[in-house]
């Protein structure tokens, strides 16, 4: 483990703890700019987080240990996410840890502690929104997991780094299998994130709501980590896009501290255009009945396997 | 990787393209995307016919995709806007099975339709043979496509839609069929189309719609 | 090559006048005097063959040998015969009120145009050709089967023009494949696609490719000879539609589509030089023997029962060119004659039967001899004729094509003798109250042109008895070009 890989990995964890409610913020504004209307300021999500942190916590005397526990197992997850996809450097640590397929086994183990705990009480909206969940999460994982085969077939293996750095050395060319992939990640990110147009994040009804009816029952410092969690949610998705579509920039293999510290802006100038095309979207799109969730998401499978065949077909 | 010339990626992006249109064709909720959705396959078709004229050096495929261009982007959508106005058919189009089991059918069936064409386009001395397989792909598709909805109009363009599959097939694997070919292929579908107007009206006057449920009496045991 | 011109160009000529004049009282007279025309072109050109042999012409886009000259042959003979029941019965059905004279007027001009694709089929050289020719025929035809326009004929026409042009465009793929097998041997001037040349090289085409590309053709065209299970739209359309459309359909179209098949099973046997094509066709055949004839049993219309008869009869065809070898194919030959001729001539017997009673189903049919001797008598002998009684030539040709199964497809022949017993039972019962029942009509003062019916029938018994040298040698050659 060199000095350069141990600073980059710390570099990249911190960056991703820090930036995510920041991302957050930085899609609510662009979102009111898009619709003419004056945001709260981009530092909003941390003072929740922090206000939240200053609370007790109130919990149901019916509530499990699982309930509790739930946060912190959310949270790790994220972290350990985020410690994994490259997205200042390649050369991590951490990324022995899981290579693709690992990495949405982790979404999936948070996806599957936070219904269970929003059936844990066993309040009515608290079912409904863990059924929803997984009824978006049953679609929306197989059409990951194809995108994340697509990207592993042209590079020829599961490991991310290996993964990036591949698609960072190809020639400048026309990839429709990429392109194609591409579109699939995109819809499955709007899906997996609770944005529109399967979820409204803004949304007060709770009978319209998917991913914050699990979490009514939540307060004080579990929800405060429960928020961060999403954010963090949000930022891996988005550095797991770059690094697959727009890898440019990240620093490869036992780079110099120049080299690393020069990702970040341009990480952070990535993630300002990518929240910026996030806002536009869900200005433009309204969202969609529950019952046409599964046509959305089948065409993200669709498209996801589509672009593995084409690779498959056309070796482009 | 060996970088293969510009053109023969832009005929990988077009033919990728054309398989993207037949699915969305496939998933389509209304008849008037349905039928733009048409014509900008005929676009992908008149590109791509176009592309290989040019870095091939043979000179009948600017007259076949022109041909392309004026029938299936031009006069066939133009007709079939019509019949849709005069007919004043915007619905929702109705389907037998709904859309994500019709998607992943699709999937089944370009799946088959690639490994079909896959000992054929071995044998293939063009440069676009590997796109053989999208081009039956897209036609089965469109057969898909006819199978599965239960109104004249979209069955229609199912047709076509195979029709255009075949044409690029024919250009994939062979760099086109001779000239007098095509010019007999697109005098038919052009007539059929006409035919196919005329008889629209005749459904519509009889039943008052163009469900095709109606023409389902005819049994074998009457 | 003036016959060929002239043998295409008439029915051009006859639809081009037809379209401006066809609802005028003259105009059947004018259909018939196209047809007679165009049958007089296609025996100066059969003469032609008959004395110089196999024809190219017009810088090889025309190929006349003696499979397909007899063909052009038969075409032109009941197209002439189908014209002249045409003229009376479609008058009449004017008079009836269930045709305008606009419709009048795409018919005949439609009926000519049909012709020409016909000729155009079997006349030309390049495959691709005989592709548009083929779709060209089902276009002309589908707005004739709906000409009535009832809800049953619109159906009728919808799965007519669907189904086939799905069938046409799997033949067109196949077309495609051929054309790429070729392209490599011929070069793309054009000359890959011509029979002919094809049928030089056969031996070098890759043998993937064309057995991918039979497999496609025989579907496509299949579908229109109405082998099952692609043959949905067959018994509709026979029904549907006027009865000369009828007629035509079953004796004509059939016949050409069947051509295009053993067209292209030739090219394939020599690059393959296995059964797969032979199986394929035999395999098709006998299921639609079987098949037809069990449905036989359950048939309440009597044109849909013929046409069942229709898609039997092709499928004892496609049996005997399946199994190949001179005597199978001098036999396939000969029914394809014999049927044509005989349906036909059913078919205008049941026109006027259906028009005199005023309805299709058969138990509305009672006592033809009684109404009118001639409709009865005709529709008795077509019956019998197309049943395989001898001494109609129909007979003849069956017992062929079962001698030489017991010889070489044993296992099929108990099959097939069952299939045409079934089949002999199920329209001998239903035949034999329609024309002999008792009924309480009226004996009708007008008699009905029968005259073609028993030229037809006529034609029929005699080659049942006697087929004359010429014709003979004819088939003989034929058959020996198949292969």
């Amino acid at each position: 483990m060199t000095p350069s890989a141990l600073l980059s990995q710390v570099l990249q964890l911190a960056m991703a703890l820090v930036l995510a409610p920041l991302l957050v913020g930085w899609v609510d504004q662009c979102r009111a700019w898009l619709q003419n209307k004056r945001a709260p300021s981009m530092l909003l999500p941390y003072r929740m987080i922090t206000k939240l942190f200053h609370k007790d916590a109130v919990v149901a005397e019916s509530a499990s240990p699982i309930f509790r526990v739930t946060p912190y197992i959310v949270f790790a997850a994220m972290v350990l996410a985020a410690a994994i996809v490259p997205s200042l450097a390649t050369d991590l640590p951490f990324g022995r840890a899981a290579d693709a397929i690992a990495l949405v086994g982790v979404f999936a183990l948070a996806r599957v502690f936070i219904a269970l705990a929003a059936m844990d009480i066993g309040t009515a909206f608290g079912s409904m929104g863990a059924r929803r969940e997984m009824f978006i999460g049953f679609l929306a994982e197989p059409a990951l997991l194809m995108v994340l085969f697509t990207a592993s077939l042209i590079c020829g293996s599961t490991s991310l780094p290996t993964i990036v750095e591949t698609l960072a050395h190809r020639d400048i060319a026309i990839y429709p299998s990429l392109a194609f992939a591409g579109v699939a990640f995109t819809m499955v990110s709007l899906a997996e994130n609770a944005r529109i147009p399967i979820d409204n994040p803004a949304t007060h009804l709770e009978l319209t709501m998917i991913h914050e009816a699990m979490i009514l029952e939540y307060s004080a410092r579990h929800l405060a980590l429960i928020e961060w969690a999403s954010a963090l949610k949000l930022f891996n998705y988005s550095c797991i896009g770059l690094a697959l579509f727009l890898p440019f920039g990240i620093a490869e293999g036992s780079a110099d501290w120049l080299a690393i510290l020069g990702a970040t802006p341009i990480l952070i100038a990535k993630l300002g255009v990518g929240g910026l095309a996030l806002a536009l979207v869900e200005t433009l799109s309204a969202k969609l009945r529950i019952f046409r969730a599964p046509e959305f998401l089948g065409t993200a499978f669709l498209l996801a396997v589509l672009g593995m065949l084409v690779n498959q077909l056309l070796g482009s | 990787m060996a970088a293969i010339p510009l053109w023969a990626q832009l005929i990988n992006l077009l033919a990728a393209v054309l398989l993207l249109l037949a699915f969305a064709m496939l998933a389509q909720r209304r008849v008037l995307t349905l039928l733009n959705l048409f014509a900008a396959q005929g676009l992908a078709l008149t590109c791509s016919t176009a592309i290989v004229a040019y870095a091939t050096k043979q000179p009948h495929l600017y007259w076949s995709a022109g041909l392309t261009l004026l029938l299936k982007v031009a006069v066939l959508p133009w007709l079939l806007h019509r019949l849709v106005r005069k007919l004043d058919v915007k619905w929702d189009v109705e389907r037998l099975i709904n859309i994500p089991t019709t998607m992943l059918l699709g999937i089944v069936l370009v799946v088959f339709s690639f490994n079909l064409a896959f000992p054929i386009a071995q044998l293939a001395s063009t440069v676009t043979k590997a796109t053989l397989g999208i081009a039956m792909a897209s036609v089965m598709l469109s057969f898909l496509m006819m199978i599965t909805r239960r109104k004249a109009i979209p069955q229609v363009i199912g047709f076509l839609a195979m029709e255009n599959g075949l044409f690029f097939a024919a250009t994939s694997a062979t760099y086109g069929m001779p000239m007098v070919v095509e010019l007999g292929i697109a005098l038919d579908v052009l007539v059929g189309m006409l035919i196919l107007g005329v008889f629209f009206f005749q459904i519509r006057e009889q039943f008052d719609s163009l469900d095709l449920q109606h023409l389902e009496k005819l049994r074998e045991v009457e | 090559m003036i016959e060929v011109v002239a043998v295409l160009g008439m029915p051009v000529l006859g639809a081009l006048v037809l379209a401006a004049t066809g609802d005028r009282s003259y105009a059947p007279a004018i259909n018939i005097a196209a047809c007679i025309l165009t049958f007089f072109a296609a025996v100066a050109l059969t003469a032609r063959v008959i004395v110089d042999g196999s024809l190219l012409v017009m810088d090889k886009l025309f190929f006349v040998d003696p499979f397909n000259v007899f063909l052009v042959a038969l075409t032109a003979f009941v197209g002439l015969t189908t014209s002249i029941f045409s003229g009376p019965y479609m008058r009449i059905e004017e008079q009836q009120g269930r045709l305008t004279p606009g419709r009048l007027r795409l018919y005949h001009a439609m009926y000519q145009l049909f012709n020409f694709t016909m000729l155009l089929a079997l006349l030309t050289n390049n495959m691709g050709i005989l592709w548009v020719a083929m779709e060209a025929a089902t276009l002309t035809t589908v707005l004739l089967v709906s000409l009535y326009r009832t809800p049953a004929s619109l159906e009728a026409a919808w799965k007519y023009f669907i189904l086939c042009g799905v069938g046409i465009a799997q033949a067109l793929f196949g077309t495609i494949l051929l054309y790429f097998a070729a392209e490599k041997l011929l070069g793309a001037e054009g000359g890959a696609l011509l029979w002919t040349e094809l049928n030089n090289v056969k031996g070098q085409l890759e043998p993937t490719v064309l057995s991918l590309a039979f497999v496609f053709l025989l579907v496509g065209y299949g579908t229109k000879v109405g082998l099952v299970p692609l043959h949905n739209w067959l018994p509709d359309a026979h029904a549907e539609g006027p009865t000369p459309v009828s007629a035509v359909l079953s004796g004509l179209l059939l016949n050409v589509a069947l051509y295009a098949v053993v067209r292209c099973k030739v090219l394939v046997e020599g690059s393959l030089q296995n059964t797969f094509a032979k199986g394929l066709m035999m395999g098709f055949g006998l299921l639609s023997v079987v098949v037809a004839a069990f449905t036989l049993l359950r048939q309440k219309d009597i044109k849909r029962m013929f046409a069942y008869s229709s898609i039997e009869h092709m499928g004892i065809i496609t049996f005997a060119f399946g199994m190949g070898g001179p005597v199978a194919n001098f036999a396939g030959l000969l029914h394809m004659t014999v049927h044509s001729l005989a349906k036909s001539a059913i078919f205008f017997g049941v026109g006027h039967a259906a028009q005199k009673t005023g309805t299709q189903l058969m138990e509305g049919i009672r006592g033809l001899v009684t109404i009118s001797p001639a409709i009865g008598w005709s529709l008795a002998l077509g019956s019998l004729a197309i049943l395989g009684m001898p001494p109609f030539a129909v007979f003849s040709s069956e017992f062929l094509v079962l001698t030489t199964a017991i010889r070489e497809q044993p296992w099929a022949t108990p099959v097939l003798l069952l299939s045409l017993a079934v089949a002999f039972a199920a329209v001998f019962s239903k035949v034999l109250p329609m024309v002999f029942g008792e009924t309480n009509a009226q004996r009708l003062p007008v008699r009905p042109a029968m005259l073609p019916v028993f030229v037809h029938l006529g034609i029929v018994l005699m080659m049942g008895l006697w087929i004359p040298p010429f014709l003979a040698d004819w088939y003989r050659q034929a058959a020996r070009l198949i292969g």
